[in-house]
């Protein structure tokens, strides 16, 4: 791939956030690498957020738009402001967690000062926005990565993926996985032809029944008119489909997560004993 | 601990995850939920030619500790490193989510989860990753009605997406031989550099993020010697605490604070961590 | 991964159900179950390639004497060594001679 291209996959979380809310300001006090835009979805008020690369992070592990401890603390900032400015409101605003984030943080600063509970207060930021009734859409148009996805949108009502090449969700990347696994990238990627679970290409992720939809779109570096209109829509009927329920029961399938219907059903009959 | 006290202790970082649970419940209380003989395997694992246990490495029971209902879920560490699969997290998940239907209807139950584990499953990746967002959605809810309680002792500690779990998690009771990280050291240093951080330099890697440590910056609440007796008392007084806000996800501002006042650019060595922490009680 | 099935005569079935070690590295899951009166039956799942020979050997021993109950063993391997294989079959057999309702693990 070329520089020109990297840079353009790279920026993928500010460009579609633009592009949904129009070019609106965005929300003032938040670090540049976590953009938040407050503009409708629809009829509805909602709070845009991306996580994006700052090549001026003072945290230097994190300058790639990765999910570090000033990104997770930050996220928890955006939510819960979100939250509280809600609370005495009987419709609560739509949380869009515009989602392109290679991974957590790999850093000595970062585990010294507690990576995973930022990643924490992120998650729990947005499980609870869901619990007070904020309807909350994970749009994943670029990379959904391990820990990085855990803090930003995996705790959405629903999830929509773009169907693309450079959409993908993971809990490791493949060159880690391989050395991990003892195996060779291409052995990654074979066992991926089988094993649905581990593979990384968004076609096969949607086999797990998780995603609410996948969107094909003209041109998901540089989006046109008309992709941003079809993904609109879908946010749109992802907020109907949501309705009043806060929970995430939907992405619970017998077609994609068979087993883990069947554990829940078991589990289930000998509750009470 | 003198010498006749650490022969008559007994350790619980040695023990496997069912007798662990056996011990931290009252006698005769115990009775586990989907155990080896329902064969509730990984299927993914199964694919792969990889040998499976039976119930896939994690142990569901309810019971009592000293007469409060509770459900334990451990995670038995010696198998595939007490990585999370599609049937272990979903194990989890369920009896998470079961407990949050009984607390809704009025009878709840207290959960306590030991936690063992490197993280997710590569071999079952998206799998053990969609089932450990489901264990966060359903600590985040449970906590509103009960406490959920996390141990973490060793071998293995606590690392990837359970890290989150354990960070949502009311209480954590560790011991000094515990880890409790987001990511291991072997990756970190593949990630960035072994000036970043050298994975064979264990003093380091318990001086950051083992169990005193995560105690002297308020990472986890409670640190007990490896002693089965401590460790049950400390997880019997845990169950009866009243459920409510968790200061260390909450505590937003502060935690931003800090990021603001540290030299990131700085290596930080433990005491200096440590420094960063006494300064802002 | 290699599967290998044995069985043996036996007598009465066994009294209840045992469980015994983990799919640690270097070790082996045992589950027991009685068995068909008058028959035990070995099923065995190891990692470990090429050792057909010496499970049949050390199994073979353990069940030498056809009057002890008749129990369904599962075995699930991780590379044990003959020794720590004798001992996991030896504790659920323990345990289902004792006919408590306790595992073990």
């Amino acid at each position: 791939m070329t520089d020109a291209a990297q840079t353009a996959r790279r920026a993928r979380g500010a460009t579609w956030l633009a592009a949904l809310t129009d070019e609106r300001a965005r929300v003032e006090g938040y670090p540049a690498s976590v953009q938040v835009v407050d503009a409708a979805l629809g009829e509805r008020a909602a709070r845009y957020i991306a996580v994006v690369a700052d090549a001026d992070n003072r945290f230097v592990r994190a300058r790639g738009g990765e999910v570090g401890l000033l990104e997770g603390w930050t996220l928890a900032r955006a939510v819960t402001d979100a939250i509280a400015a809600d609370a005495k409101r009987a419709d609560k605003r739509a949380i869009v967690a515009v989602i392109d984030v290679p991974s957590q943080a790999y850093g000595r600063t970062e585990e010294a000062f507690g990576i995973h509970q930022a990643l924490a207060a992120a998650a729990e930021s947005y499980a609870s926005a869901r619990e007070a009734g904020h309807p909350v859409i994970g749009l994943i148009v670029g990379k959904a990565m391990s820990g990085a996805f855990l803090a930003h949108g995996y705790q959405a009502n629903r999830l929509i993926a773009l169907d693309d090449a450079g959409v993908q969700v993971h809990a490791m990347g493949k060159q880690a996985a391989a050395r991990i696994t003892q195996r060779s990238v291409e052995g990654v990627e074979k066992l991926a032809e089988t094993i649905t679970p581990m593979a990384y290409d968004i076609a096969s992720f949607a086999k797990l029944g998780l995603l609410f939809a996948r969107l094909g779109v003209d041109d998901a570096d540089a989006p046109t008119a008309d992709d941003i209109e079809s993904v609109r829509a879908c946010l749109s009927q992802a907020l109907a489909d949501i309705g009043d329920s806060r929970d995430l029961s939907s992405r619970l399938n017998a077609d994609g997560r068979s087993a883990s219907v069947t554990v829940r059903e078991r589990l289930r009959a000998q509750w009470t004993g | 601990m003198d010498s006749a006290q650490l022969l008559e202790r007994e350790s619980f970082v040695e023990k496997g995850a069912r007798e662990r649970v056996r011990r931290l419940l009252d006698a005769n209380s115990m009775r586990e939920l989907l155990d080896p003989f329902e064969r509730l395997r990984s299927p993914w694992l199964a694919m792969q030619d990889i040998v499976t246990q039976a119930d896939d490495g994690v142990v569901i029971a309810r019971g009592t500790i000293d007469g409060v209902s509770v459900v334990i879920a451990a995670i038995e560490p010696a198998f595939q490193g007490g990585s999370m699969g599609e049937v272990g997290g979903a194990k989890i998940a369920g009896a998470l989510e079961l407990a949050l239907e009984d607390a809704r209807t009025g009878t709840p139950v207290v959960p306590v989860l030991l936690l063992e584990t490197g993280g997710v499953r590569l071999q079952e990746a998206n799998c053990g990753l969609a089932a450990i967002a489901e264990i966060h959605a359903a600590i985040v809810a449970l906590r509103d009605y009960v406490p959920v309680i996390g141990v973490i002792t060793g071998p293995v500690g606590c690392f990837g997406g359970m890290s989150i779990a354990a960070g949502l998690c009311s209480q954590l009771i560790v011991t000094r031989e515990a880890r409790l990280g987001l990511n291991g050291p072997q990756v970190i240093e593949q990630e960035a550099g072994v000036d970043e951080f050298d994975s064979r330099d264990r003093p380091l890697i318990w001086g950051l993020t083992g169990g005193e440590q995560r105690e002297a910056t308020g990472f986890v609440e409670t640190r007990c010697d490896d002693d089965s007796a401590a460790l049950a008392a400390a997880v019997a007084e845990a169950v009866k605490a009243p459920p409510g806000p968790l200061a260390r996800t909450q505590s937003i501002d502060r935690s931003l604070g800090r990021l603001a006042a540290i030299d990131p650019s700085k290596r930080m060595e433990p005491a200096d961590v440590r420094d960063v922490f006494a300064a802002q009680r | 991964m290699q599967t290998l099935s044995l069985d043996y005569p036996a007598g009465a079935p066994a009294a209840c159900r045992a469980l015994a070690g983990v799919v640690g590295s270097g070790d082996l899951e045992v589950l027991l179950e009685p068995g068909e009166a008058g028959r035990s039956t070995v099923a065995i799942n190891t990692s470990v390639d090429g050792v057909n020979e010496i499970w049949t050997a050390v199994i073979d021993r353990i069940f030498a004497d056809d009057s002890q109950p008749a129990v369904a063993l599962e075995i699930n391997d991780f590379g044990a060594t003959p020794a720590v294989v004798r001992l996991r079959i030896a504790q659920a057999l323990e345990i289902a001679h004792t006919a408590g309702a306790r595992t073990d693990g």
